[in-house]
């Protein structure tokens, strides 16, 4: 893999240039919610106006029964299956998104839609607040999961979607599966959490902070007024990065992949170069991140997470999120992922189980990590279109 | 809770009777549910809304692919999750004997259906006995192949023990049907002990003493 020589050089212009036309005026379909239209959030302010940034995928039918939103992860976005404006890069689910795939788009009216707090088009820290005519900054008010899928409503809402057939996202797409099925069930015919948690668990929170800390503690940060100043937190986010992706893989997949071989270098070099071929990838998803996505969004982003805990606010019982539920469940976990490890899942089943919630469970052998939800798993892929294709049965549509 | 037996060629018969037995429309949970083929059956010929729970891996995966809605779990851990009644009938087909604790598993069957219905290898049957009387060791059959030291079927027992925790849990037998070794149904209704002598697996229909 080719590498930058220096990870750490100051931002060129042209990235940040586009990431900020991206977070405000994205390549997208964008739902514009006005002022007089706030979403009440978590932390209890309003906050208006509202833009949600979308694409869609295949054709809505007569009776709008057909609609699967898919939800993204941390550092996802809208373009589920269509290529990245910055990154050029073909869609982050484009192996099962698309036309004859798993999630069959010519079957499905797929909608993906960036987060509420994300940096591709929907607000967030790098939207530019109406009332100072710069970039909200710290100035955004703290979201949650729940927050998101409030600003995710609105969007299904417009479409005029009473109940969407299925929602599927993987880790924070994850989440924001359980609560559709948690707080909006009756408009969730199916859900499909992959390799998720009903909460962030406490080794989940401190890696979290970990990136959260290099990210302020880069001087060009400028406790989060970077825009004004016209830096980035470059090295900050690289390193918050390039730690995230070490928990998105497994030992095994790193040593598989990497093992002890050096960087197109026959010797060790005596240095603190990068010597070593995972410090060389390691390197490279951090520079290559830093030109797509906007520091203070991964901070809000990644606190949303830490905040969710889908049993907190219903007594401590994970259950009763899913009382009376009729959404019939598909869950997936890997064994590799010891991110969101199968006992998380499993908790999500028990809790299932204990309202006789329609569910399936299944385990997925991969050595991936975290990350092989992301990937073309066959076992996973036939999962999810086995799963789909008898929830369209039970729904009605048409094979 | 492995499903250690096989019964070559005559697990349809033993799924036949069951899905004479079901209700159509009803609720169905099947514990050790395999590849699901006893739930399709049911699905298909009797309308239900079945569930599954299966501890091997792959099965639950082919179970999925095929649009089942089963979990990987364990009978002797997964069953306490299920609310009171939650079905109307719990199916546990050649599994209790490969149950830790088959009798907190047969409680939960019939706490967590209206019904149970439930099949084993009979250890009573006369080849079993014949064989333990004149070799002086664990009976092996066509159908029990595995020495006592590897399988999985630690709990196995004869028609009459089973008939007697069922007493113990407070239960009664709603039906009761016996197999011979070709697969066919014995036409011995009212005698336990021909059955236990003949019959080389049973599959029992059971409720709670009391229940409607």
């Amino acid at each position: 893999m080719s590498v930058p020589p220096n990870f750490a050089n100051t931002d060129t212009g042209s990235g940040s240039r586009q990431r900020l036309t991206e977070a405000n005026n994205p390549s997208s379909k964008v739902l514009r919610l006005p002022q007089d239209q706030p979403l009440r959030l978590a932390c209890d302010q309003l906050l208006a106006p509202i833009s949600i940034a979308y694409e869609t995928y295949g054709e809505l039918n007569a009776d709008k029964s057909n609609a699967i939103l898919v939800c993204h992860a941390l550092t996802g976005d809208q373009y589920v299956a269509s290529e990245h404006p910055v990154t050029k890069k073909p869609g982050w689910w484009s192996t099962l998104v698309g036309p004859g795939k798993p999630v069959d788009t010519n079957r499905y009216f797929v909608i993906c839609s960036n987060i509420l707090g994300g940096c591709m088009g929907s607000t967030g820290p790098a939207s530019i607040d109406p009332a100072t005519g710069k970039p909200y900054g710290l100035n955004f008010p703290v979201i949650t999961i729940g927050d998101m899928v409030n600003a995710q409503v609105r969007l299904i809402d417009h479409f005029g979607i009473d109940q969407l057939f299925s929602v599927v996202g993987g880790s924070m797409g994850g989440m924001q599966v359980l609560e559709w099925a948690a707080s909006h069930s009756e408009r969730v015919f199916s859900a499909v959490p992959i390799a998720t948690a009903p909460r962030h668990s406490s080794q989940n929170i401190a890696f979290h902070e970990v990136g959260r800390q290099a990210v302020m503690a880069d001087p060009d940060w400028c406790g989060g007024d970077y825009h004004s100043h016209g830096k980035v937190p470059r090295n900050g986010l690289s390193v918050a990065r390039m730690a995230a992706h070490i928990t998105y893989l497994s030992e095994d997949a790193l040593h598989h992949k990497f093992g002890r071989n050096l960087q197109n270098r026959s010797q060790l070099t005596f240095s603190f170069n990068a010597d070593f071929q995972v410090e060389s990838y390691l390197r490279h998803q951090g520079s290559t991140f830093v030109d797509r996505f906007d520091a203070n969004s991964y901070l809000y982003i990644t606190r949303a997470m830490d905040y969710f805990d889908l049993g907190a606010s219903r007594g401590d019982v994970l259950a009763n999120a899913f009382r009376g539920t009729k959404t019939r469940f598909c869950v997936v976990s890997f064994t590799s992922d010891w991110l969101y490890p199968t006992r998380e899942s499993r908790a999500i089943v028990h809790a299932l189980n204990a309202v006789a919630a329609n569910v399936s469970f299944v385990e997925i052998d991969s050595d991936k990590g975290h990350d092989a939800f992301l990937l073309k798993e066959p076992e996973f892929f036939a999962t999810i279109h086995g799963f789909l294709s008898s929830a369209g049965v039970k729904r009605g549509l048409k094979v | 809770m492995q499903k250690a037996l096989q019964y070559p060629g005559t697990s349809r018969v033993d799924h036949q009777l069951i899905a004479e037995m079901v209700e159509p429309g009803s609720r169905v949970l099947d514990v050790g549910c395999g590849d699901g083929a006893l739930l399709q059956l049911l699905a298909e010929t009797k309308n239900t809304d079945g569930r599954g729970v299966e501890l091997s891996r792959e099965k639950v995966n082919a179970c999925v692919m095929r649009g089942l809605s089963v979990i990987q779990g364990d009978a002797d851990r997964d069953l306490a999750d299920y609310p009171d009644q939650a079905f109307d009938y719990a199916i546990l087909s050649l599994t209790i004997q490969a149950t830790r604790q088959p009798k907190t598993v047969l409680e939960n069957l019939l706490r967590i259906g209206h019904r149970a219905i439930v099949s084993f290898p009979n250890f009573g049957h006369w080849r079993i006995r014949t064989e333990l009387l004149f070799t002086g060791r664990m009976p092996r059959t066509r159908n029990l192949p595995e020495p006592w030291y590897t399988t999985a079927d630690a709990h196995l027992c004869t028609i009459k023990d089973f008939v007697d925790l069922v007493a113990l849990i407070d239960a009664e037998v709603e039906q009761a049907v016996a197999f011979n070794t070709s697969g066919q149904r014995l036409p011995i209704r009212k005698s336990i002990s021909l059955q236990n002598l003949l019959g080389e697996k049973a599959v029992f229909l059971l409720r709670k003493r009391g229940a409607g």
